[in-house]
């Protein structure tokens, strides 16, 4: 056990990126989940004499044009952001796995067909896919989470599918099929444990570009509406400010890169050790 | 090879229909309403009587059955005619042709900008024998995937233009408005070719054929120039197809941010009014140029490689999804 102790301790040591990127996810996580801990001012009014104020101890990302703290608005738009990103990486991991899992599993015809159309879910950007969602549903957070999901079905589609055969024609889901287990036993017992793995690395990688897109779209003005916090169009608001008032672009956008980089150095880490 | 070509034609085509079918079922079949929206919206709609809302519905054809719908679509879609306008009333395509070229200008420079940035850090970050600057170049990639492109683009407007005051911040005035918006549409493309370039120059340097080069007495820039760049750069080429396709779609983030007219202005508008036939001309639009830089790369492709039989352009969008 201490050996084991010793040798995990050896492993995150080595790794400084890798500890602060979940040092990074751990927070922002626990911004989402109670943001009062994290700062008394009100997101959503502000002090009308503090407006504009420059970053200081009182007010660690400055304030904005009608005085409200930039860095409560982080804060607290960090549940919203976060929800959607995870609602959309939940969408496109369930959907486009189970697309992947029966085109893979049963072949023939309908394999053919779901490929084609995820093929063609390829050819469209996936941020285009997106607002052509978003011009069918409507505006707001959750629609915008749903539109970032469906672009990024076929993804996991194509990698469930790939995995799946690959697995299939192992000897023990032979050997499970000689012995008489129903075919969704086969399935959900034999051949989905054993494909998850890149599938759920994939799910990682995802987060953090359904953190981009999603900040992007919000960015476009097509999520909240003013004034609900949400980490893209804090981004846009500071859009009139450019001159006058770096911080209101430049640190809400900084919080936004580092989550994403920690995802992605944890979905590099993570494919590093199935690897290993 | 002209059955190889044929084949790839008809598969672009196929590829081009159902881009066109899939966006008429996300724009068509779901519930958001053009019209509501150009009559005003939310209150003011309600004001208007169920007989006015009827007419102006079946002034667009709205209030046809979804098929008769999509084969009067699907026709006028086989001569580039995507209808007209609601917002506006002019036709769709024409509004998104003369928004192409100011987009085209800076996509244009932005994959010149991508190759020089993704290549040379690529390049240089095999190529050194410093350890820590090659480190250093080769974690650049990665970096610039994970950057917001509108916070690039907003961050780089404050250095350029109203610290330093050397480029203009906003608008299509001249080369000058160019530089800002291109560089920011590149970051991320340059990092996606940096990625696959150091990878693929890697897996090249690794080969036997590389020690034969070494054995036979070439120097370093020789080999790594010479013989792994060449055959290194084929996955190379069949990324700029797939990048180029989102090089348009990075011109939505990108022209909001520096407020240039061009096709991606044009797309915001039309999905806040939910303009439907603006908004599928565009995507078949970009359905049109994936298909037809794939197209050309994979009919160069044969010619580079001659082993190549299957599908390039899927099998690096796969690798891709591996990492």
């Amino acid at each position: 056990m201490a050996e084991l102790i010793a040798v995990r301790t050896g492993f995150v040591l080595r790794r400084p990126g890798l500890v602060l990127a979940t040092l990074v996810l751990l927070l922002v996580l626990a911004w989402a989940l109670a943001p009062g801990l994290f700062t008394h001012y009100d997101p959503l009014s502000g002090v009308p004499r503090q407006k504009l104020q420059a970053p200081s101890a009182a007010h660690l990302f400055g304030t904005d044009e009608t005085g409200r703290d930039v860095f409560a608005r982080v804060v607290h738009g960090a549940g919203l952001s976060l929800r959607a990103a995870v609602s959309a990486v939940l969408i496109s991991l369930v959907a486009g796995s189970a697309l992947g899992l029966i085109a893979g599993a049963r072949g023939g015809w309908l394999d053919a067909v779901l490929m084609r159309f995820m093929d063609v879910l390829l050819a469209v950007p996936p941020i285009l896919l997106s607002l052509a969602l978003v011009t069918g549903l409507g505006f707001g957070t959750t629609k915008v989470a749903i539109a970032v999901g469906v672009a990024n079905v076929a993804n996991f589609a194509r990698l469930m599918r790939a995995e799946v055969l690959r697995v299939r024609t192992g000897v023990y889901v032979e050997a499970a099929r000689a012995g008489g287990v129903r075919w969704y036993g086969v399935l959900t017992r034999h051949i989905l444990p054993n494909a998850a793995g890149p599938v759920l690395v994939l799910a990682v990688l995802t987060f953090g570009t359904a953190v981009l897109e999603i900040s992007a779209l919000s960015f476009l003005g097509y999520g909240a509406a003013p004034p609900t916090p949400e980490w893209g169009s804090l981004v846009a608001g500071g859009r009139s400010y450019l001159a006058s008032a770096w911080w209101m672009t430049t640190l809400p956008g900084l919080v936004i890169a580092a989550v994403v980089l920690s995802a992605n150095r944890i979905s590099r880490a993570l494919e590093g050790e199935r690897h290993d | 090879m002209r059955s190889y070509a044929l084949r790839r034609v008809l598969q672009a085509v196929v590829v081009l229909w159902a881009a066109f079918t899939l966006s008429f079922v996300i724009l068509y079949l779901l519930p958001g309403d053009a019209v509501l929206a150009k009559l005003g919206g939310g209150d003011t709609a309600t004001a208007l009587t169920p007989e006015q809302i009827a007419q102006a519905r079946a002034e667009y054809g709205l209030d046809d059955p979804w098929f008769v719908q999509y084969g009067k679509r699907l026709a006028g879609a086989l001569h580039a005619d995507f209808g007209r306008s609601i917002a506006t009333g002019d036709s769709a395509t024409h509004m998104v042709l003369t928004a192409l070229p100011p987009t085209l200008a800076v996509a244009g420079l932005g994959l010149v900008l991508a190759l020089l940035f993704g290549g040379g850090a690529a390049l240089a970050g095999t190529y050194t024998r410093a350890k820590w600057l090659g480190n250093l170049l080769l974690s650049l990639p990665p970096l610039g995937i994970s950057l917001p492109v509108f916070w690039v683009g907003l961050v780089l407007v404050q250095i350029f233009s109203f610290q330093l005051r050397v480029l203009p911040a906003l608008g299509n005035n001249g080369p000058q408005s160019l530089i800002l918006p291109a560089i920011t549409l590149a970051l991320p493309t340059g990092a996606v070719i940096g990625q696959v370039l150091a990878k693929s120059l890697r897996t090249q340097l690794a080969e036997p054929y590389i020690e034969t080069v070494r054995a036979k007495g070439a120097g370093r820039g020789r080999v790594h120039f010479g013989h792994a760049l060449r055959n290194a750069a084929i996955p190379v080429l069949t990324m700029v197809g797939v990048v180029a396709g989102q090089l348009l779609a990075g011109s939505v983030v990108t022209e909001t941010v520096f407020s240039r007219d061009g096709v991606g202005r044009v797309t915001t508008a039309a999905v806040n009014a939910q303009d439907i036939p603006v908004v599928q001309a565009v995507i078949v639009l970009a359905a049109f140029f994936f298909v037809v830089i794939n197209l050309a790369v994979d009919l160069i492709y044969p010619l580079l490689d001659p082993r190549v039989r299957c599908d390039p352009a899927v099998r690096v969008r796969k690798e891709l999804v591996h990492g």
